[in-house]
């Protein structure tokens, strides 16, 4: 516990957490922002100013130490080379979007231009005077403070150096899919990327790549009337990497949005999801699937408001942890006073493959209204003998029947995935880690 | 084939003897039905042979047409060419029957040195011994064993015997729980694989099972061992007078 000589009080603790916070950001320049972007960043600034920086005693950071995502130099981490192995997508048609340490890349990107989608950078966009996107940016994540403060959330609205802004106006087939370069020049890399889904249109939004030594990543999407988001993101596998992303979603009626994550390695990862089901009938799909071995630690933390009638929503998580990695899910399903007839469920599970290896959990339910269908669960297991022994006495060899099982175990997060091809690449991710770890 | 000699068996956890002193001799192309009552370690005989975790064997041996099976791991006994359907059929959520069962043949035959078999070859193979033992496509496409049936179960394990074609097979009350009609289907998906280069040994508490499957050889087993072997009349015996006649007999 905390080595101080006098615990202080409740509003003495504010007040130096607002202290530090604002000496912190005084050192910082904000990235120059001539248009509407550079309003959005003093906001941004200011409700940091006002939340403050997150710290270990933090309720809502109990599990995951922030120190490293807050240090004010990030630990420099090696670059990883991939050798063995394909990169994750590089078979699925798309339009790639590239960035290199952050920084757009239009030469190794494609034409921007693309039927049923308008995409600009942020950092160009943001100097106009009007912009579709300064409606969402720095909104939601605004709107993202309550009922728990995400102070690293708005850091990224107000420092993020570049990201892109998409619209989609139609059902796009082909995926954007953006592409994080590292060449390992900057250690540190913060993006933000605004995402509009029009009424009764639909895309695949990807994600992949290093980044950097660490990183924030922000979106906020907006999905209109009746409009459907894919979203399916690979985290890369540096093992001493460090990053916080956010993934701000509202969904008007009708809307659906199914966000998958594979995350393999790296030393510390939070991945922040929350979602708005603001209008009636909307669907939102949220679910990742996490390994890692040794010095891992990987956090999870949902957060989905049921504020409309009829709406679905389903969490589901997965993590097979091994040599003392530590798995987190924080999981929290509102459902509002007129959110009659939600169907909620919730479901976080982790795999150990030893003792070392630890799993926390802390699923919520909060409920308001009174006609509803929610249910939640979280288990934490190793590989069950019987099924092992049925495998290899059918002769499987124990390292291929285990990994078969942590595969199955996995299978929930991936049907989450729609599109088969793109399932079926997470899958080949999967197994590729697998073959690289012992049984 | 299967040779058992003074085999003793202890339970790893609470140091109880099962097996004491059990010998059994099992010849190519024969079938032995073994018959017992509750608790005389038939299953237990079953899964030490497999290679299950949780058991102390503390003597004795047993060999596979000359290979000691109790120094390997359970899937070097099943490359080798045992095969034990289990009594409770294991669920395996998550895993396709088909992806499972292409994945165990595939592995006995590299283990054992030979060619993968093709896809094609493959799916051929397991259409033809599906229809036979009554299990239709959408059963071969559902994760193994998960949401079947009692009688289903049974025939997914005589379905994965006749894929991976082994030379010892044990079954291990495989008549428990299944009605007449599907005791007859599994009995003739064994009879099907009856031939002189193959043994069976049926682990079963009735006669029943044995008006189909004939053995040539039945023995019944009392508190970890053989107490009385002799032909297929001994089974009808025990069906007219039960057990106690027997193993009374033989402890006199």
């Amino acid at each position: 516990m905390s080595t101080a000589p006098r615990p202080l009080t409740r509003a003495a603790r504010r007040a130096a957490r607002l202290e530090a916070t604002a000496e912190r950001l005084d050192r910082l320049a904000l990235p120059q922002s001539a248009g509407w972007l550079g309003r959005a960043r003093e906001a941004a600034i200011e409700r940091l100013r006002g939340i403050g920086l997150p710290e270990r005693r933090d309720e809502y950071w109990r599990f995951t130490d922030p120190a490293k995502l807050i240090a004010e130099e990030a630990a420099p981490a090696e670059v990883f080379r991939i050798t063995d192995e394909a990169i994750v997508f590089s078979d699925i048609d798309r339009l790639k979007i590239v960035f290199v340490d952050g920084v757009f890349d239009p030469d190794a990107s494609d034409d921007l231009s693309a039927e049923g989608l308008e995409i600009a950078r942020l950092s160009e966009a943001g100097a106009t005077d009007i912009h579709w996107a300064q409606e969402i940016y720095g909104a939601l994540e605004a709107r993202g403070q309550a009922p728990v403060p995400r102070p690293l959330a708005a850091l990224n609205s107000a420092m993020a150096d570049d990201g892109v802004l998409i619209r989609a106006t139609g059902k796009v087939a082909r995926p954007v899919s953006l592409i994080y370069r590292r060449r390992g020049e900057q250690a540190e890399v913060m993006l933000h990327h605004v995402i509009r889904v029009e009424p009764g249109a639909e895309m695949t939004l990807l994600e992949n790549g290093p980044v950097a030594a660490r990183y924030s990543i922000t979106a906020e999407a907006c999905i209109a009337e009746g409009g459907m988001l894919h979203h399916v993101r690979a985290q890369g596998r540096d093992h001493q990497r460090s990053g916080i992303t956010h993934f701000f979603a509202r969904l008007d009626k009708g809307a659906g949005l199914k966000s998958f994550t594979l995350s393999a390695n790296g030393r510390v990862l939070r991945n922040e999801a929350v979602v708005w089901l603001d209008g009636e009938g909307g669907s939102a799909h949220v679910a990742g699937a996490a390994m890692g071995a040794g010095d891992f630690h990987h956090d999870d933390t949902v957060f989905v408001t049921h504020a409309a009638p009829g709406c679905e929503s389903r969490q589901v998580f997965k993590k097979v942890l091994r040599d003392g990695a530590v798995g987190v899910f924080q999981g929290k399903i509102l459902v509002e006073r007129a959110a009659q007839l939600t169907d909620g469920y919730q479901i976080s599970q982790s795999l150990l493959m030893d003792e070392n290896s630890q799993f926390l959990a802390k699923p919520e339910l909060e409920i308001y209204a009174d006609d509803v269908k929610c249910s939640h669960g979280s288990t934490s297991g190793e590989i069950d003998p019987d099924q092992l022994f049925y495998l290899r006495s059918r002769g499987l060899p124990e390292k291929e029947a285990t990994n078969l099982l942590v595969l199955a175990f996995m299978a929930q997060a991936l049907d989450e995935i729609a599109r088969e091809d793109l399932a079926e690449d997470i899958r080949a991710r999967l197994e590729g880690w697998l073959a690289r770890h012992r049984g | 084939m299967l040779e058992i000699t003074n085999l003793h068996v202890k339970l790893e956890e609470e140091d109880k003897a099962i097996l004491k002193g059990l010998d059994l001799h099992v010849e190519p192309g024969t079938v032995h039905a073994i018959m017992g009552p509750n608790g005389s370690g038939k299953s237990t005989l079953a899964y030490v042979l497999a290679g299950r975790e949780g058991y102390t064997v503390t003597e004795g041996s047993a060999r596979l047409e000359g290979a000691e099976l109790l120094e390997m791991e359970p899937e070097e006994r099943a490359a080798a060419g045992l095969f034990l359907a289990f009594q409770y059929p294991v669920e395996i959520p998550g895993v396709g029957n088909m992806t499972f069962l292409r994945t165990a043949v595939n592995a006995q035959r590299k283990a054992r040195g030979e060619p993968e078999m093709s896809s094609g070859e493959f799916l051929k193979a397991v259409r033809e011994k599906a229809r036979e033992l009554k299990i239709d496509a959408e059963m071969l496409k559902r994760p193994v064993n998960v949401g079947f049936s009692g009688g289903e179960k049974k025939r997914n394990e005589i379905l994965q015997m006749a894929m991976l074609e082994p030379r010892m097979c044990i079954l291990d009350e495989t008549d428990s729980g299944l009605d007449v009609d599907a005791m007859k289907l599994v009995a003739q998906g064994v009879n099907a694989l009856r031939d002189a280069g193959r043994a069976f040994l049926v682990i079963t508490h009735y006669q029943r099972l044995l008006d189909h499957i004939h053995p040539d050889v039945v023995h019944i087993m009392a508190d970890g061992r053989m107490v009385k072997s002799g032909g297929p009349e001994l089974a009808l015996e025990v069906e007219k007078n039960g057990y106690a006649d027997i193993v009374g007999e033989v402890q006199a």
